[in-house]
């Protein structure tokens, strides 16, 4: 079985975001980079899956081509090759992303019997893209999934809505879009950070069509100083806490 | 005319459906519905009292349970006829999804997950989205005559505003493959605890619990008043609960009439998840932690030895 997984590389947040200084960018010199969860899991099912009936993985990364080294980090957990495709700063909007990504896994020697792509990107969250690649290549698709089987060329798909899953089934090739609790994804082994620095990534520049969304500006939330009320410690806080929820009325 | 798709799950509206109505009847008075599959018909009364002008039922024999693409089928269908200036739906799942597959169909700009738009003149509008689960918002500018928009759970409130039921059936036509993915089935159930996403009262756990053991208490105070547990990403990595418990941007997102944060110190990932609770209550040794800023009241104290206390009061309380 043939896998392409997208991935995308992203800063990985704490608990505030910095702008640059024409409001355009998320400053990122002080933070480092990673995967959105969701990708993560996407990798490790892929993975998973050629483990147990051979094949391979391919990564498709789109962005900077620093995006090498998140690359390297799936490689070390077993993906076997990958296609960089360098936007040159340029960020498409999802209907060329879709483009560019439909067009690299149609151009590429493997015929992939599954694509897996994360539900959303954490940056962005278009909840697009996995739907137009599978449109442009002519394939099914499957969004939002957290539990996957697969067993003579059918996907069983699971999906969370409240507290039930529902239940999907797809022939392959086939796009799957994945979220995160899907799977645990495992941590790379040292050997396999060794093997991950030998295998091979194909760069490949990319144009864009123009986008049809266009930001004009990003704008951090402004954070409405609530000015918590402040309860204290101890048996005082407990008793006040308990008043708070008759108040609001979630204890009668 | 804008067109709302109006999502339901076997005949029980989505309430971001009302919102996304909501929205739209503030760009334009002509908001029509489109409703598909088993038990539309049931929904059609309340799209109307929220002021769709028009509800139009697509039908197929076919088209029982969620069937994502035969949906857009369905709303392509309408917007070829009646050239709608957007479609809106709600920044759910199945919305995004739905209107993914539209956008997709008609090689259109699809703009997720709004939170503010804004119909310019001609073929522009003027749009902000969330973007990192609503930690960042992004002003952007959409080409299109016809925008393609969700909103964001949340970000309007549902207005009643009664409009005299108006009901016309259509007979969906659908394209090789539209029915290939589909609900085939449903497993799991709700018995047995109340859902996350629903909970009037979520009782969250983070780093500050220390391990799995210490989540019986928050057990304990949900299950003594209707609550649900959940929990932050830090504690789904590590195992100390399921997934399923996680709140944040991947995980639940939870609007709650009272969320209580113990232990957690609030990164982007887990505000996203909580931020549109009614009451947020945190309790954590640092009073400077990012969650504090987010909170309505605060309890500068140890998870482990204020929660034995709160336990002890609230069964008081309770009996």
């Amino acid at each position: 079985m043939d896998i392409a997984v997208c991935i995308k590389r992203v800063p990985l947040l704490g608990s505030a975001i910095v702008l640059t200084a024409d409001n355009m960018a998320i400053d990122t010199s002080k933070v480092g980079f990673g995967l959105s969860p969701h990708e993560e899991c996407a990798v490790e099912a892929a993975v998973k899956l050629v483990e147990e009936n051979g094949g391979s993985v391919t990564l498709i990364n789109m962005g900077h081509v620093d995006g090498e080294e998140q690359i390297r980090e799936q490689m070390a957990i077993g993906a076997d090759r990958a296609i960089l495709i360098d936007t040159n700063g340029v960020e498409p909007d999802p209907q060329a992303a879709a483009a560019a990504l439909a067009d690299a896994i149609s151009a590429d020697d493997t015929d992939f019997d599954l694509v897996l792509m994360g539900s959303e990107s954490a940056d962005y969250g278009g909840s697009q893209t996995g739907i137009r690649v599978a449109h442009k290549l002519g394939l099914p698709v499957v969004t939002s999934v957290k539990g996957l089987k697969i067993d003579g060329g059918i996907a069983t798909c699971e999906r969370a809505v409240g507290s039930t899953r529902e239940v999907y089934t797809v022939p392959l090739p086939a796009v799957i879009t994945v979220k995160d609790g899907l799977n645990i994804p495992r941590y790379a082994s040292v050997p396999g950070r060794m093997k991950a620095r030998k295998k091979p990534v194909d760069i490949k520049q990319v144009s864009f069509a123009d986008s049809r969304i266009t930001t004009k500006q990003l704008v951090v939330p402004v954070q409405e100083a609530k000015g918590a009320t402040n309860l204290g410690t101890g048996a005082e806080a407990a008793d006040a806490l308990v008043e708070v929820m008759k108040q609001i009325g979630v204890l009668s | 005319m804008i067109l709302v798709y109006a999502e339901h799950d076997r005949g029980e509206l989505d309430p971001v459906t009302l919102q996304a109505i909501s929205a739209a009847k503030a760009l334009d008075a002509d908001v029509q519905a489109v409703v598909v599959g088993h038990g539309a018909k049931d929904v059609a009364t309340e799209l109307a009292a929220f002021g769709a002008v028009s509800v139009h039922v697509g039908n197929h024999p076919e088209l029982l349970d969620f069937t994502p693409r035969a949906h857009a089928r369905a709303v392509n269908a309408l917007v070829t006829a009646n050239s709608p200036r957007a479609v809106i739906a709600g920044g759910t799942p199945r919305g995004n999804e739905v209107l993914g597959h539209l956008a997709a169909m008609r090689d259109e700009p699809f703009a997720s997950e709004c939170v503010s738009i804004e119909l310019a003149s001609g073929d522009t509008a003027e749009i902000v989205r969330a973007r990192w689960g609503g930690n960042l918002l992004d002003e952007a500018t959409v080409k299109s005559s016809l925008l393609i928009a969700t909103v964001q759970a949340h970000a309007f409130a549902a207005i009643p505003a009664d409009s005299p039921l108006v009901v016309s059936e259509f007979d969906v036509e659908l394209a090789d493959g539209d029915v290939l993915v589909r609900v085939e089935d449903r497993v799991g159930s709700s018995a047995g605890g109340v859902g996350l996403a629903e909970a009037k009262v979520v009782v969250s756990g983070g780093r500050g619990m220390d391990g799995p053991d210490a989540f019986v208490m928050l057990e304990e105070i949900a299950g003594s008043i209707g609550g649900a547990v959940g929990c932050s990403r830090v504690v789904t990595s590590a195992g100390w609960r399921p997934h399923a418990e996680q709140v944040g941007q991947t995980g639940t997102k939870v609007a709650p009439d009272l969320y209580l944060a113990c232990g957690i110190s609030g990164a982007t990932q887990h505000i996203a998840g909580c931020k549109s609770a009614k009451t947020l209550i945190a309790i954590n040794t640092d009073s400077q932690a990012p969650i504090m800023g987010y909170a309505d009241y605060m309890v500068v104290d140890n998870v482990h030895t204020f929660l034995p206390l709160f336990i002890e009061k609230l069964k008081a309380a309770t009996n």
